[in-house]
């Protein structure tokens, strides 16, 4: 296919209705198109190399206890030149994207490639080469620009003062932001792929306080951070969501602790999405499996001889990477390797299938894995991160989860996260908390916890409710890597079952 | 960026303001080496340049913030913070009034640049590469220059430059057997990392012993200086603003209300005056050479960024309400003294994902990591098996506080999400009788 003449896929594709006036005039991509044309033109000589331009733009509002934080407005603009010579790999980031500040940029990234050749883990060539040419546009039915700035806020201000329902709510508050971000992946290769995200995230929260005990609650679209645009906001619910979370709030600071003991749990779609994260998500990391993260984010319990044979959870655990999802916070075209994107099975029908891990991880440990190596912004190089990490649904309700407890605790919502360096030994902690005995919904507990180990709790799965169920949620602070890089993933499930987990609740 | 390029950048757009307006602008530059290192081999090299120039716009009550990455040629940064002072100016009249707008008046000015003659960082990282011979070592190597700066319309002049290296490492055996160290400054001495190296060496043979697993219940502990900073960073999240004071979300709150008490012998101070971080806000102010956070066991005072100052009525100390310049009070147990004096019990080294349990009782959780050991007879006997706690700080730093090390170690901080920070914390290790394991 000739350059410039890049197919637009089917899951991605833009209301153009709503975007094609900004495309003609202001299109970042178009900016840095011309940039990296004028850098391929003269690039300098190497093995391979890849130039990732990235435009960003963030804004964040906030209201809290009814007065408006600081309106923020962030315009970020970068490079990062990854080179392959001299047998190495080196990569230099820049935000000079004049020609001369580029060709500064490939001398540096040239010169470390030359000292990993020496001194390498592995042989340069082992970086992916790509030729392929995509595009990849959010789908978003009503852009940000087309509520203003005073119009935002005046929402916010609204969803606030809905919070304010008793004196016992002494901190109140909502948020609203955007990020777009223009990237256009080129390679020596003439590969070409340009992708443009829109994300909004919006949210509440309120904190009570009373008897020596506080709580805070969240909602509004708080874990269910989107691509998109601002038709989000109502789907999030943020202003209808705000009498549900002060209430329960209130509800939770006169509550009784959650019990300490050995019972059933049902984790909603928000708490399922933590769990996912930590105990499924992070152990598959290729490049934790390599040991490149020991340092730091830590290794894994998982070890590559257990693909293709190891029994993960109960047969009901079916968990897919599926970057091909329009509504999930991490989908994309292509990763930042410039491999393409396709929805795989991790975990099917209970047993290990494959690993997290980009094309370079991939050569190192030869294992079959995913398009995944992505990168937090232009100043980091890609690593092996989650994109959507999502649990297939079951069948049956909520209800049926429910009516099948005998003496059991739901939980909602993360509040707290802390899993050991091997991602084996967990402990979560939750908003909300509520008892289930004899198949019924029983009253609030507070300080609702549960540990346990994850090569056990996910054999202990024994419900999946259906589809119409699961929920798309997400995390937007996922961090690791050294230099550190924090990035944004979506998670999708539905209330899930598992049979005789250790929870607790607060004090001391 | 240098300080010349940077205060003439903000001069000139000084000179575009209008009417009424008044303008904080603040830098954050770096220019970094980093090498990410696996099996003592380099997984990962190259060099970040980055500066980051954030404007905030004042005009009569009202104030909007915005921030944009600078290039580095003097005149297309011009033209793009000229661009996004536009943008805020047309932003501006959007935004209410903001009652809780703050910024130092008093055009203050201070100048701090502590240069290093730093090593090649591929020379430095082939060194270490040679010296770790036969271990597997992996970590991350950062050097370059980092550099803040601050200029109003109302005439602030701030800068803050340091040059250093920060080495933080760890050599593994089997699995999550390891031994970690850092090593970061601004003289790069090889024979003190061939020292740090050997030491290493040594306690990897101790790793190298069939591990010790555990039961749930509670332990004698002693926490090296590594593991108190764990602790304490987590403690730093909520437990000394003044805002998380003020709405009741404070996990130190009992203490604050007089309703629970630490051991007489914790004092926790913010020291500015150590000098690594900016000693200057956002909004110019100037901060205290030291804050008293916890005074002989009892509250002290809390951190107040200028938001919370002018909405509570309190004098501006902190750029944000958590500490970044931290330092405990050293106690009187020798460092030759911690084993005997543990007899039996964990030896732990470092923490690692500490989160609360329940913020209402200081109640915290987290795993041990790297090189933890169980201690018989005054003597480390085994590698432990990763172990997780949770329990109360009200009780490791209160009832069940037995000793604070003599001796104080300086930890600087290895994040980098947001670039290199110049965060750390000056603190001893804890002797306490007993920490609740569980799981």
């Amino acid at each position: 296919m000739a350059r410039g003449q890049l197919p637009l896929r089917h899951h991605a594709r833009t209301d153009f209705r709503a975007s094609t006036s900004m495309a003609m005039s202001s299109d970042p991509l178009n900016e840095l198109h011309a940039i990296g044309a004028a850098f391929s033109a003269t690039a300098p000589k190497a093995d391979y190399w890849t130039l990732r331009l990235v435009s960003a733009t963030h804004e964040a509002l906030a209201v809290r206890d009814d007065v408006a934080e600081p309106a923020s407005l962030s315009l970020d603009r970068g490079a990062m030149i990854s080179v392959v010579a001299d047998g190495g790999l080196g990569y230099a980031a820049t935000a000079d994207l004049s020609p001369a500040g580029l060709r500064a940029a490939f001398a540096r990234a040239a010169d470390w490639a030359a000292v990993h050749g020496r001194l390498g883990l592995f042989a340069g060539y082992f970086h992916p080469r790509s030729r392929l040419r995509e595009r990849y546009r959010t789908l978003v039915r009503e852009p940000w620009d087309s509520l203003g700035l005073e119009a935002r806020y005046g929402l916010l201000f609204d969803a606030c003062q809905r919070l304010d329902i008793d004196a016992r709510i002494v901190d109140r508050s909502a948020w609203l932001g955007h990020a777009s971000i223009a990237q256009v992946l080129i390679s020596a290769d003439e590969g070409q792929l340009d992708q443009h995200w829109e994300r909004v995230h919006c949210g509440l929260a309120a904190t009570a306080h009373a008897h020596g005990q506080t709580q805070t609650r969240r909602g509004g679209g708080a874990e269910q951070p989107r691509q998109g645009g601002l038709e989000h906001i109502a789907a999030a619910g943020l202003l209808d969501d705000a009498e549900r979370v002060a209430s329960e709030a209130i509800a939770l600071v006169e509550a009784p602790e959650c019990p300490n003991d050995r019972r059933d749990l049902i984790l909603l779609p928000g708490q399922m999405a933590l769990q996912i994260h930590e105990s499924i998500g992070h152990p598959l990391e290729l490049d934790r499996i390599l040991g490149d993260e020991r340092n730091y984010a830590g290794l894994s319990f998982v070890t590559p001889a257990m693909f293709g044979t190891y029994r993960y959870g109960s047969a009901l655990l079916n968990v897919t990477f599926d970057p091909t999802l329009p509504d999930e916070l991490a989908s994309y075209a292509a990763d930042d390797e410039g491999t393409l994107a396709r929805r795989v099975h991790l975990i099917r029908d209970g047993i290990l299938e494959r690993p997290l891990g980009g094309a370079l991880s991939q050569r190192r440990a030869r294992l079959r894995g995913a398009a995944c190596a992505r990168a937090c912004n232009w100043d980091r190089p890609p690593i092996d991160r989650m994109a959507n990490i999502n649990l297939e649904p079951g069948e049956g309700s909520l209800a049926d989860l429910v009516a099948r407890v005998e003496r059991g605790v739901l939980m909602d919502s993360n509040r707290s996260w802390s899993i050991d360096d091997s991602r084996n030994k967990f402990q979560f902690g939750c908003e909300l908390g509520r008892l289930i005995e004899d198949g019924e919904l029983r009253g609030l507990v507070r300080n609702p916890g549960y540990r346990g180990r994850s090569a056990v709790f996910w054999r202990s799965l024994d419900g999946v409710a259906g589809p119409q169920y699961r929920q798309v949620c997400g995390v937007r602070n996922c961090g690791k890597g050294e230099p550190n890089q924090s990035v944004q993933v979506g998670h999708a499930a539905p209330p899930c079952l598992f049979r005789d987990v250790e929870v607790f609740g607060g004090g001391l | 960026m240098n300080q010349e390029a940077f205060f003439t950048l903000t001069e000139r757009l000084q000179g575009h303001l209008q009417g009424s307006e008044c303008l904080f602008a603040n830098l954050h530059a770096e220019t970094t080496d980093f090498v990410r290192l696996n099996q003592n081999r380099i997984r990962q090299a190259g060099q970040v340049q980055s500066a980051g120039l954030g404007l905030t716009l004042i005009d009569g009550a009202r104030q909007i913030e915005g921030d944009c990455t600078l290039s580095g040629d003097p005149a297309a940064d011009l033209a793009l913070a000229s661009g996004l002072l536009t943008r805020l100016r047309e932003r501006l009249p959007q935004v209410p009034d903001d009652p809780y707008l703050n910024y130092s008046t008093e055009p203050t000015t201070s100048n701090q640049c502590q240069t290093a003659d730093l090593p090649a960082p591929a020379a430095a990282v082939e060194q270490l590469i040679a010296l770790a011979a036969g271990l597997d070592l992996v970590g991350i190597w950062a050097s370059g220059r980092l550099a803040s700066g601050l200029a109003s319309s109302l005439g602030h002049r701030h800068w803050h430059q340091s040059e250093s290296f920060h080495l933080d490492w760890s050599c593994h055996l089997d699995h999550d057997k390891a031994v970690k160290d850092s090593l970061a400054g601004r003289d790069w001495q090889p024979d003190l990392l061939a020292a740090r190296l050997a030491a290493q060496r040594e306690r990897l043979e101790l790793m190298a012993r069939p591990q010790r697993t555990l039961a749930p219940g509670r332990y004698r502990a002693y926490l090296a200086p590594a593991a108190v900073a764990e602790l304490l960073e987590l403690l730093g999240w909520g437990g000394f603003g003044l805002k998380d004071h003020r709405t009741r979300q404070s996990p130190l709150q009992a203490l604050a209300d007089g309703t629970a008490q630490l051991a007489p012998t914790v004092t926790l101070t913010e020291e500015h005056r150590r000098g690594l971080a900016p000693g200057f806000t956002a909004e110019g102010f100037v901060l205290p050479p030291t804050v008293t956070l916890i005074d002989a066991g009892r509250f002290g005072t809390c951190l107040t960024d200028a938001r919370s100052g002018r909405e509570y009525d309190q004098a501006v100390n902190a750029g944000n309400e958590a500490p970044e310049a931290l330092a405990m009070t050293a106690g009187d147990l020798p460092a030759d003294a911690i084993l005997e004096r543990l007899g039996e019990g964990l030896y732990i080294s470092n923490l690692w994902y500490c989160n609360w349990s329940d913020r209402n009782t200081c109640r915290l959780t987290g795993m041990t990591r790297f090189g933890s050991a169980w201690v018989e007879q005054g003597r480390l006997a085994a590698p432990l098996a990763v172990m997780r706690f949770d329990d109360s700080l009200y009780r490791l730093l209160g009832e069940h506080l037995e000793a604070i090390g003599a001796e104080r170690e300086l930890l600087l901080s290895a994040d980098t999400y947001d670039g290199r920070t110049s965060a750390s914390s000056l603190l001893p290790g804890l002797l306490v009788s007993g920490i609740e394991l569980a799981l």
